[in-house]
């Protein structure tokens, strides 16, 4: 079994098995598309949601606890394996000799051995394992001053608030570093999971209930993750982004969101925010304005945001050109199922703009720094 | 099991059906079990809708519990009969015994309907779901049982039935009796207990 | 019975009741349902192959890998380890038949009535979509859109049929063995299968019943999972794994079984520590029901629950180690022939080992929160499923081949297959590990450029067609065996076990005179005996031929299983498109009843039980 590399892993090693499986890639890069995302821009090196790549002390713990029981496993694995082949070297048949054999039923003293080794070992493992849980699900205490964000999981894009500061932005989470952060996780509608490899493990988000995780960064830069729980058509496509930074430019993202929008006044603009309050008004919302609706992403300071569409798609004018002409062209969606009634929103629908009022709109999400 | 034992009840085909249904039976209790499991967990979730304490009547479903109970008394009766090979005490017992599954049911949809009536539904909470699921589930069940008791009833009028063969009465026993302590669980956990 | 004008071709097999025939239909459906499963898996590599594919819609892809969970699990990996239970239980406890033939026969088409109710549903709007786990709220979402209600039915039904077929083999292995057969000396395929039919008797109506609830709160608007009406989503995730769990080793402990009667015969040596190897698959059964929340590390159920179900799961490492250790103290010191089989079940103890370890790294409670619902765990359970289940099966398939047709399947295609098969296996799913601790989840229909996935899922996409490549191999051995094969003996494989003392195939009453059982391998110690060093010598005197018996009684040929399992499919169909579909309800349960009253009304032997 080949090991996932860690940090800078190494391309020279795979150059054989990539020449062997160059004719099938050939044949099925003609599948593929293209790609809107562009992850490699967004973050550098090789693999950036490497769960074995931990940017901070706590994924550390784990990091560090993963690799305590992946070698002890090698080792079992090692020994079974050798064993294995050595008694079908040792003990073939050659030449259909048969060799007589003694009938040996079994040994008790092998059995209680065999029996309490491995217990033994597990209870080993059982030690670091669980002092580490308790650990890591333990709330922060008042002096850890760790900064609470609430995550929403909606179908198919994350919401993030800040209740320190009373904010709420979409998809892309920014954070303080050296300080813990502590996310308080729930849904709109069905089940989601919060996963950013490099930070923390998992945790669903729950309609219904409330479930936490704790992580720290000590690295600035952007960390990329993605929905891990099964929820529906666009599961592949609900993608988030960590940003994070010193704690005073952080402080200053943070005041620059909580700052209610200001309204355009004249050109363009102005004529998107007429359209904004005809077609869009009902399900987003754009703070220090008559748009309050929940049911889709805050828009109050769109425009400092790097991506949308559950951060699939770059912050571009030609991206959200194609988006306002038909959002499910891009991302798979069923808004026909939409009921805003019972709450049920799956997709941004097709609102028939024309090509005026989409420049227009553009021009006015533009203004939403 | 010695060889000896097992010589004596191979091929035996009462003994043979006999397991079987304890061995189905031992499946049905997960069914119940998960449902009563189910309802426990959502005992309080009422909503806006009315509690068990709104609308249990303790005094009415002792009584259709009690009918319920002396089902098993005539069950026991009728296999008794059986044994003695007298067919038509045997035919009036088990009739007997359809007919108090039957009352039981009927008070069962009385209950439903003023469940109804003072708004719940099994729609109106997850304790109305769970409560309307649960005991609806083991309605199907005392139906399915009041439907065997006939056909056996039934058959025994026909020259194919021999009391050693096919469904037979201590089979259906088996199944009743087990349908009734079901009932004693539920109206403990979800009637006495809920109030 | 003697067959009669009309109970030839077709009409035989679909009114067999006989224990070896509808072990013959659970096996070729088992075999058809694993190339349409397998057809699935090679459209989800193929979608996979590059990144953002485009070979799949997201709507296409959640059927796909939704369908090819569903079918693997409940139409091919346990049809196919019924087919053996009911083809050789009988004959491996001494039987002439199972204890309910003509249920036995229900059984298997209503097993085929949801498996083709579910497959039905590519062609009628969609399959089910929601994932083979169906977690709530999601599979109750959308209610004009009926696929997951095909999934709700569709596997209660085949639970029907599963809880039905248990109450049959328990029945059987308790009231129908031969004299001298004591529980102890049953052969480990008949345990292993008594304890898989007990894991179904009481894990299946958990999902039965949570089923119910979410076709309920589809259909009817009950709130049992909606957080809306107060319902917790969470409840499922219990209900789903209490069954979920033990469901796992439904799928693996018959083919420990099938390993532990195939070393043996190939090492020509008893079975190493025989009673610990049945004792802990008993403790794995048991302890099966402990543990399924390792399902939920990431649902928060609190440190504490987690804390204990970590240390559960970790516990349950110990009595499936002792099984490992205990297959290598057979064939050490043995005389091993690599046959085919033989290579099957060294495949299977390998690859079993490596998912066996990956499986204690998910009891790893912080560090799973990494691994779950990636592919490291999609490679953790191929592994123990692929590499496990259906190698072991196949090593059954190759060992018991001759004794069903009669004709030893061919060594060198044999060989072929399983290298084939290692290899595929080994090129898809190790690169999976790699792929999960990469950041990768499941159930994405694409990936995005620049996450470092591209080498290794092209890689599994060809080890994935490595595979359908063995299992063609497969078929072409079966076909060449069928036309050219060589026959095979009653004994080709100086065997242990009572099937190896009958003819091949066996004739329908399996045994001319019951058998008198004396040991363990009852069979071998008809041929050898031990000397005082316990090697094994042959056995010169030939026992006397045993009394004649009486006429021998064989359950007669029935029509009514097949006609009221084709009720049970109208039923299904008519409450997948309520209100309307009432009518085919109330036609359906007509059907239905008159196929079960026709049963119950079928003259009776005095050996059938049925």
């Amino acid at each position: 079994m080949s090991l996932p590399q860690r940090k800078g892993a190494s391309r020279r090693h795979r150059r054989p098995l990539a020449l062997a499986v160059l004719v099938a890639g050939l044949v099925l890069t003609a599948c593929a598309g293209d790609d809107p995302t562009n992850l490699g821009r967004v973050v550098d090196g090789d693999v950036p949601q490497n769960s074995l790549n931990p940017a901070g002390p706590i994924a550390d713990k784990v990091d560090s606890l993963f690799w305590l029981v992946f070698w002890m496993a090698v080792v079992i694995f090692v020994i079974v394996s050798f064993g294995l082949v050595f008694a079908i070297l040792r003990f073939r048949e050659r030449k259909g000799v048969t060799r007589s054999v003694r009938q040996v039923h079994g040994n008790t003293r092998l059995e209680i051995a065999w029996t309490i080794v491995p217990a033994v070992i597990l209870a080993v493992v059982a030690v670091p394992t669980l002092s580490t849980l308790f650990e890591i699900r333990t709330a922060p205490a008042p002096e850890d001053d760790a900064l609470e964000i609430e995550v929403i999981g909606h179908q198919w894009w994350w919401e993030f608030r800040y209740p320190e500061y009373g904010f709420t932005t979409a998809n892309e989470m920014h954070v303080p570093m050296g300080r813990p952060v502590y996310l308080t996780l729930t849904s709109a509608d069905v089940i989601h999971s919060f996963w950013v490899p490099r930070l923390a493990g998992k945790r669903d988000a729950v309609p219904g209930r409330t479930t936490n995780i704790l992580f720290e960064t000590d690295e600035e830069g952007t960390f990329i993750g993605q929905c891990a729980e099964f929820c529906g058509l666009a599961h592949a496509d609900m993608r988030q982004r960590v940003f994070s930074h010193p704690e005073a430019e952080f402080e200053a993202w943070a005041l620059a969101q909580a700052a209610p929008a200001t309204l355009p006044t004249e050109g363009a603009a102005l004529a998107g925010w007429e359209v904004f309050q005809t077609q869009c008004i009902s399900c987003h919302a754009i703070d220090g304005t008559s748009a309050t609706a929940q049911f889709a992403p805050n828009l109050t300071h769109f425009a400092s945001r790097t991506s949308f569409a559950g951060a699939t798609l770059d912050n571009t004018e030609e991206h959200l050109r194609e988006w306002l002409r038909n959002p499910s062209s891009l991302k798979p969606m069923t808004p026909e199922r939409n009921d805003l009634a019972a709450g049920r929103v799956l997709g941004m629908p097709d609102l028939g703009l024309t090509e005026q009022q989409i420049t227009d709109l553009i021009a006015f999400l533009e203004t939403l720094r | 099991m010695s060889v000896a034992l097992h010589e004596e009840h191979a091929h035996d085909p009462a003994h043979i059906r006999k397991v079987a249904m304890w061995v189905f039976l031992g499946s049905e209790c997960l069914l119940f079990g998960t449902l009563i499991s189910t309802f426990l967990l959502y005992r309080t979730r009422t909503g806006s809708g009315p509690t068990a304490a709104d609308v249990f009547d303790i005094p009415f479903t002792s009584v259709s519990s009690f009918i319920l109970l002396m089902s098993s008394l005539t069950m026991v009766l009728a296999h008794h009969s059986s044994v003695r090979k007298d067919y038509r005490q045997m035919r009036l017992w088990l009739v007997a015994t359809a007919l108090l599954g039957v009352t039981f049911l009927a008070g069962q949809v009385f209950e439903f309907t003023e469940f109804v009536h003072e708004g719940l539904t099994v729609t109106t909470s997850p304790f109305g779901s769970s409560f309307f699921v649960l005991t609806s589930f083991h309605g199907a069940h005392v139906a399915v049982g009041v439907l065997m008791l006939l056909v056996t009833a039934l058959m025994s009028f026909t020259g194919k039935w021999r009391p050693d063969a096919g469904m037979d009465v201590e089979l259906v026993g088996l199944y009743w009796h087990f349908v009734d302590i079901v009932w004693i669980v539920i109206f403990t956990v979800v009637y006495l207990l809920q109030v | 019975m003697t067959e009669t004008a009309h109970h030839r071709g077709m009409w035989r097999w679909l009114t067999t009741t006989d224990h070896k025939k509808i072990g013959i239909l659970y096996g070729i459906t088992a075999m058809g349902f694993f190339v349409v499963g397998g057809i699935e898996a090679l459209f989800i590599r193929l979608q996979l192959a590059t990144p953002n594919g485009e070979i799949l819609s997201a709507d296409a892809y959640n059927q796909l890998f939704t369908m090819h969970a569903t079918t693997m699990v409940f139409l091919v990996v346990m049809p196919a380890a019924a087919a053996l239970t009911n083809y050789f239980l009988p004959i491996l406890i001494g039987a002439r038949d199972v204890a309910f033939p003509r249920l036995n026969a229900f059984s298997y088409w209503v097993f085929v009535a949801g498996g083709l109710f579910l497959t039905v549903s590519f062609f009628v709007g969609g399959a089910p979509d929601g994932g083979w786990f169906g977690y709530a709220p999601l599979s109750t979402q959308v209610t004009e859109v009926v696929r997951m209600d095909y999934w709700a039915l569709g596997l209660q039904v085949l639970g029907l049929a599963s809880v039905l077929s248990s109450v049959n083999f328990i029945t059987t292995v308790f009231t129908m063995r031969a004299p001298g057969m004591s529980l102890m000396r049953m052969p480990v395929f008949a345990w292993m299968a008594t304890v898989v039919s007990f894991l179904l008797l009481f894990s299946l109506p958990i999902i039965t019943i949570g089923l119910l609830q979410v076709f309920l709160d589809r259909n009817l608007g009950t709130g049992f999972y909606s957080a809306a009406s107060g319902g917790d989503p969470v409840l499922w995730q219990h209900l789903f794994w209490l069954f979920g769990h033990p469901e796992v080793y439904v799928l693996i402990l018959p083919a420990m079984g099938i390993v532990s009667e195939v070393l043996p015969t190939f090492s020509r040596k008893p079975l190493f520590g025989r009673s610990f190897v049945i004792f802990s698959g008993i403790a794995i059964g048991f302890m099966g029901f402990g543990v399924w929340a390792h399902h939920m590390f990431t649902a928060g159920l609190g440190p504490v629950a987690e804390a204990a179900f970590s240390l559960t799961t970790m516990f349950i490492a110990v009595p499936t180690g002792v099984k490992i250790f205990n297959w290598l103290g057979t064939i050490w010191g043995g005389s091993i022939r690599l046959k085919t089989p033989m290579l099957f079940s060294l495949g299977f103890i390998f690859l079993f080992v490596i998912g066996g370890l990956s499986g204690v790294t998910h009891s790893i409670v912080p560090s799973d929160a990494q691994q779950h619902d990636t592919y490291y765990v999609v490679a953790h359970f191929h592994y123990v499923l692929f590499g496990g289940a259906v190698f072991g099966i196949f090593s059954g398939l190759y060992y018991w081949w001759p004794k069903v047709t009669g004709k030893l399947l061919n060594e060198r295609i044999g060989r072929l297959h399983f290298w084939l098969m290692f290899i595929g296996m080994n090129l898809t799913f190790a690169p999976m590990h790699i792929l999960g601790l990469n950041g990768m989840p499941r159930r994405t229909y694409r990936y995005a450029e620049g996450l470092g996935l591209d080498l290794w899922n092209l890689v599994a996409t060809i080890g994935s067609f490595t595979i359908a490549a063995s299992l063609l191999v497969f078929f072409w051995n079966w076909y060449r065996t069928a036309k050219h094969g060589q026959p095979a003996g009653d004994d080709p494989w100086d065997g242990r076990t009572l099937e190896w003392s009958i003819s091949s195939p066996p004739p329908e009453h399996n045994f001319d005179v019951i058998p008198v059982v004396h040991s363990e391998d009852d069979f071998w110690h008809r041929k050898y005996t031990e000397n005082e060093a316990g090697h094994a010598v042959t056995v010169t005197a030939v026992p006397s031929a045993p009394a004649a018996e009486g006429p021998i009684h064989l359950p007669s040929p029935s029509y009514y299983p097949a006609l009221a399992s084709s009720g049970i499919f109208v039923l299904l169909l008519g409450l997948v498109y309520l209100p309307w579909g009432l009518i085919a309800v109330g036609a359906g349960a007509v059907v239905t009843m008159w196929g079960l009253f026709g049963w119950s009304m079928e003259p009776l032997t005095r050996e059938d039980h049925g």
